[in-house]
């Protein structure tokens, strides 16, 4: 029946529109910093749009800078969102489902962000539909930028309907159905592998750019999303646990920092090979990673970064590899930190500028990010994150059961909160 | 003399500057009214759907702007389509530059593939073939544009791109010790950029020149990453050209005025080279180091050299296979 099921699906969305609208001091402090976020960057891309790409610090010779980065990361904590489905599988967690819900939310928010980060940097956004198969003139298969723009958009949209799905089903008191969503489930997972390999291809097909035509670029691109990734569920699993009712074992938690340890031991095992190759052969293609750990003649902006990523990422490996420290709260979440932010100066900073630097033609021009650039990219955050937010404010309470079709308020006389497990027949005898 | 003289010492130099500066073009810009013809393809269709959803935005804007949205592909336009567009443009570039441009769209002409020779011990790095190319092309003077660096290295180490300085002092070349390269554009046989470009907007034409459709960069600058060269400059600002600077016979893929954030690169004067002229810089040369011509005639200049002397090309290890050749002539 079409039309009971546009009137559950409202009631759905009147309900979210309910619980988006409510909330605590907390809450609407935590959507006010959002709202001045997204301000602040659609201020700096109006400025962006007027002046031109000139009013951000790339110019030729580093045509690509922080949010290309940027972008790169995300693709990365994308990708690894979903990949948590694989251990709560084979592990039998309780909180399974909260995972994969997690995940996918996670996974829609930072695609968003993703993509919003490639638009921002093309010079001509009016012209994106030359992007669009068919309408457009996508350059597929031959381009690797026309496979990345299909596979992030596929797979966006991919989790966007995997999670709706759960969530509206769990809803209107059912459960998910299996035959739907379990094959796209799985499918998800290699396409998780696949947008992070594509990304990195991305880079590694250019063999002009020594730094990046490297053939472990996807290995430790993979290997340090693995990273990254879980981190972010691990916080927000931390924090569902504190904050709601949803049943989640601190041993899932610390199974998960003990896996991202071994995802790290993998990073800098790969990131050891390259550096062994890089200076034990010392040849020209050298310059890339001396700019990025020791600087070229005075040139050193990178420098400080480097070391601090390296320093982040050792200090919480050894922290998640020692049981102790991992089970830890404190030292857990320090190192939850430290790996965030030692991926994130890796895949934001010291992948794209070494890229560039020196140039093609050995020209060396320090790259830093204007004012513009962060204001913009403090911007695209704050949609990531307020998408997540919202999400999360309508997925958590369906989780835990405080919201869901019997308890949504109907209109008066219409409520019928009839233990009946097809809610459509319960709403119609009512009405 | 006038134009390239001020600050071609400083070329290339990335500007530090933060704020915009002149407003930009209309925010719209690019495409061909649908709906004219009454059999229509499955991708007319398409593109009738992209009208609908851009629909209320461009309900603000005129004709000629609604008309740049939905301009096609270079390569797909009919010569009724190349006529209307070029009129378009040619209107647009009087109201940006006060210049009556004449925009030509001369195809390749069959059978010839150009070749460029370099004879590096000549070159005394003076960039009077900078100068002219900028004057030639069109190249924005604010911020300055320039499509060839002549690079200075040092005799001892050879052709060495590591320790090569192309912010030398042109009033003391040659300087002891020293050697010029000038690089710009190769017209690579397997053009990297041409593959990594997700929208098709740039590619190589029957003459072996590689070209960029303005009108159709969407400025991701992806190719910039994927070349070798360092060839391809981006209108990171609304470029700017004096109206008494503008040389108005121009060609669409080539000097033609254009627009901000999309990239542009040397294309051997297009403009000039399909008439039968040589480019700029070749003519401007005082010692004759560039010499060029199509490689399938075996009486041309560029054919002489490679029989006659020993050429070769930058960075071949990456089989872009260049037509650019590097020799030392004596």
């Amino acid at each position: 029946m079409p039309w009971r099921r546009i009137h559950l699906f409202y009631r759905f969305f009147e309900g979210s529109l309910r619980l988006w609208l409510s909330g605590d001091r907390w809450y609407w402090l935590w959507i006010a910093f959002l709202a001045l976020c997204i301000g602040t960057g659609a201020a700096g891309y109006a400025e962006q749009l007027r002046g031109g790409l000139g009013v951000t610090h790339m110019r030729d010779p580093v045509s690509w800078g922080f949010y290309i980065g940027n972008f790169t990361f995300l693709v990365g904590i994308a990708a690894a969102a979903v990949v948590l489905v694989i251990p709560a599988y084979i592990y039998h967690w309780k909180p399974i489902k909260e995972i994969v819900i997690l995940g996918e939310l996670l996974a829609v928010s930072a695609i968003v962000m993703a993509l919003l980060f490639v638009a921002v940097d093309i010079g001509r956004p009016d012209r994106s539909w030359h992007l669009m198969p068919f309408i457009g003139r996508l350059n597929f298969p031959t381009s690797l930028l026309a496979w990345d723009v299909l596979v992030l958009n596929i797979y966006g949209a991919l989790n966007f309907v995997i999670v709706t799905h759960i969530v509206y089903r769990a809803f209107t008191g059912r459960e998910y159905s299996k035959r739907f969503a379990l094959p796209l489930i799985l499918f998800s997972i290699p396409a998780a592998v696949s947008i992070h390999t594509v990304t990195a291809f991305v880079y590694n097909g250019l063999p002009a750019r020594p730094f990046w035509n490297s053939a472990i670029l996807a290995p430790r691109f993979l290997a340090s999303a693995f990273c990254s990734g879980p981190a972010i569920i691990l916080v927000m699993l931390q924090l569902l646990r504190r904050y709601t009712s949803v049943e989640i074992k601190m041993e899932a938690i610390w199974k998960i920092a003990e896996l991202m340890a071994y995802a790290m031991f993998i990073n800098l095992f790969l990131f050891g090979a390259e550096v062994f190759r890089e200076f034990y052969s010392g040849t020209h293609h050298l310059l890339f990673t001396e700019y990025l750990f020791e600087g070229i003649d005075g040139h050193n902006t990178l420098v400080p970064y480097a070391w601090g990523s390296v320093f982040c990422s050792v200090t919480a490996f050894l922290l998640f590899l020692t049981p102790k420290t991992r089970q830890h709260p404190v030292t857990l979440n320090l190192g939850l930190l430290l790996i965030y932010s030692g991926v994130y100066i890796e895949k934001g900073v010291a992948l794209v500028i070494p890229g560039f630097t020196p140039s093609v033609l050995g020209e060396i021009y320090e790259y830093s990010p204007s004012r513009v650039e962060l204001q913009v990219a403090a911007g695209v955050f704050g949609v990531g994150f307020l998408v997540f937010t919202l999400m999360l404010k309508v997925a958590v309470p369906i989780m835990t059961g405080r919201f869901s079709l019997e308890k949504s308020p109907a209109r008066a006389g219409r409520r019928a909160p009839g233990p009946a497990p097809e809610p459509e027949v319960a709403a119609s005898g009512a009405a | 003399m006038s134009t390239g003289g001020k600050g071609v010492a400083d070329l290339g130099v990335p500007e530090r500057r933060d704020g915009p500066d002149a407003p930009g073009e209309g925010g719209c810009a690019a495409a061909e009214p649908a709906g004219c013809g009454p059999a229509m393809t499955r991708r007319e269709l398409m593109r009738h759907a992209a009208v609908v959803a851009a629909g209320s935005w461009l309900a603000s804007c005129d004709e000629a702007t609604r008309e740049a949205f939905f301009q096609k592909h270079f390569r797909e336009l009919t010569p009724e389509d190349r006529r209307r567009v070029i009129a378009r443009l040619e209107t647009d570039a009087k109201k940006r530059t006060g210049v009556d441009v004449k925009i030509a769209d001369t195809s390749a002409r069959p059978g010839v593939e150009f070749g460029y020779a370099l004879d590096l011990s000549r070159c005394i790095g003076c960039r009077r073939c900078v100068e002219a190319c900028v004057r030639e092309n069109n190249q924005s003077r604010d911020p300055q544009v320039r499509w060839i660096t002549v690079l200075e290295m040092d005799k001892e180490r050879g052709v060495d791109l590591s320790h090569a300085d192309a912010y030398y002092d042109r009033e003391t070349v040659p300087a002891e010790g020293h050697f010029y390269m000038p690089v710009a554009c190769q017209q690579c046989r397997r053009p990297q950029c041409v593959n990594v470009c997700p929208v098709g907007a740039t590619w190589k034409e029957p003459d072996g020149i590689v070209v960029v459709d303005y009108n159709w960069c969407i400025g991701c600058r992806y190719c910039m990453a994927a070349c070798p060269y360092g060839a391809r400059r981006f209108n990171w600002r609304e470029p700017h050209l004096p109206a008494e600077e503008v040389n108005p016979q121009t060609h669409y893929l080539g000097n033609r005025p254009r627009p901000k954030g999309v990239v542009e690169k040397c294309t051997w004067c297009i403009q000039r080279v399909r008439k039968g002229l040589y480019p700029a810089c070749v003519e401007i040369c005082p010692v004759g180091a560039r010499k060029f011509g199509d490689l399938r005639d075996p009486n041309s200049e560029v054919r002489y050299v490679i029989e006659n002397k020993r050429v070769f090309v930058l960075k071949e290890e990456l089989n872009t296979q260049p037509k650019f050749y590097y020799f030392y002539g004596v």
